[in-house]
């Protein structure tokens, strides 16, 4: 992520420190990680130093400091979503892209995640891509679905 | 600056507005111990080992001392056998992260704390943030500061600025309660081999 992209997301917030959060928001939706550069950018626009910058991004889980996946897979283990068979649904999951939770696949397709609810229980078991929330999910519609992303 | 006077352990104490409840006892020759505080500092209230019992409007609170602030007519009790009990068990805790910490040590010796009570969890980091309130309100250089959160936050130095200022500071050193401090400082400087040259 270059300089002109940070400067441009800064200058939305008119350059306020106070929107530091907002602003890594931003960085985080575009580039899908936060870079070290791009931090030290950010701390020298804003004047907020990095060590506070570093405490808020490991603090919220939204942030993530290590290279992220194109897409990023959310299973959902909630309580109603793991009675219905979640468990299977990220065995399965875990098998197709040869990630397990946490992790990002060499081709930087996925990042694979597990979240404990995406407040559709309704839908449950649940699988979200890139947001994007695919409900009534069985291990056979898991890969069709993942098949669809390049 | 109006005065205020107040009462600790039974004692009349005079006090100025704006003072916090440790500074007037510590005024008056009363101690309270504590970890997290410095007088350069501002209030933390992060060791929370400065609770006491206030008397206000007739109603007994805990507070910690170092950040509540003086009021007329207060009634301050800083010892009683639901603050030893608070203590001691704090000074447990803290030790299960820090268990040879020569200030735990002599505290636990005090309140009769057991070193062993809590499953070692050798951190060495109690969270007081000396360091990190030392380097970034005194110093202005925020070398290090906390990451994370909950039981897995733990102090981390930033290996460029921690290149550049600390091997000639190191005054946050001495302030630590353990040793955790100079362990951090000593992994960093072995991660960084020289200063990166300024752009």
């Amino acid at each position: 992520m270059d300089k002109d992209q940070i400067d441009r997301i800064i200058a939305k917030y008119h350059g306020e420190a106070s929107s530091l959060i907002q602003i890594l928001l931003d960085i985080q939706s575009e580039n899908h990680w936060l870079p070290r550069e791009s931090l030290e950018w950010v701390s020298e626009s804003l004047d907020v130093p990095l060590t506070r910058i570093q405490h808020i991004a490991t603090f919220y889980k939204a942030f993530s400091l290590v290279p992220k996946g194109r897409h990023e897979i959310h299973i959902c283990m909630g309580t109603a979503c793991h009675v219905r068979g979640a468990s299977r649904i990220l065995d399965t999951v875990q098998g197709q892209t040869g990630i397990k939770p946490g992790e990002t696949d060499l081709d930087m397709k996925f990042s694979l995640e597990t979240v404990n609810c995406l407040g559709c229980c309704a839908l449950g078991p649940v699988m979200e891509v890139d947001g994007k929330p695919h409900g009534k999910m069985a291990p056979a519609r898991a890969i069709e679905v993942l098949k669809n992303y390049e | 600056m109006s005065e205020v006077i107040l009462q600790i352990d039974q004692k009349e104490v005079r006090a100025t507005e704006g003072m916090t409840v440790l500074d007037a006892a510590k005024k008056a020759g009363i101690s309270i111990p504590t970890l997290c505080h410095h007088e350069k500092l501002e209030p933390y209230g992060a060791c929370r080992l400065c609770m006491v019992e206030v008397v206000a409007g007739g109603r007994t609170r805990l507070v910690a001392s170092c950040l509540y602030p003086v009021e007329p007519g207060l009634v301050v009790a800083t010892r009683s056998p639901l603050i030893d009990k608070i203590r001691r068990v704090l000074i447990e805790e803290m030790m299960a992260h820090a268990p040879d910490s020569w200030q735990l040590e002599q505290l636990a010796k005090e309140y009769g704390a057991d070193r062993d009570r809590f499953e070692k969890e050798p951190s060495f980091c109690i969270h007081c943030g000396l360091c990190v309130r030392y380097c970034q309100e005194i110093k202005k250089k925020n070398a290090l500061g906390f990451i994370d959160r909950g039981a897995r936050r733990e102090i981390s130095f930033i290996p460029r600025i921690a290149a550049k200022e600390c091997w000639n500071c190191k005054e946050c050193f001495e302030l630590c309660p353990t040793s955790a401090l100079q362990a951090a400082f000593v992994l960093v400087q072995a991660l960084t081999p020289t200063p990166e040259p300024p752009e």
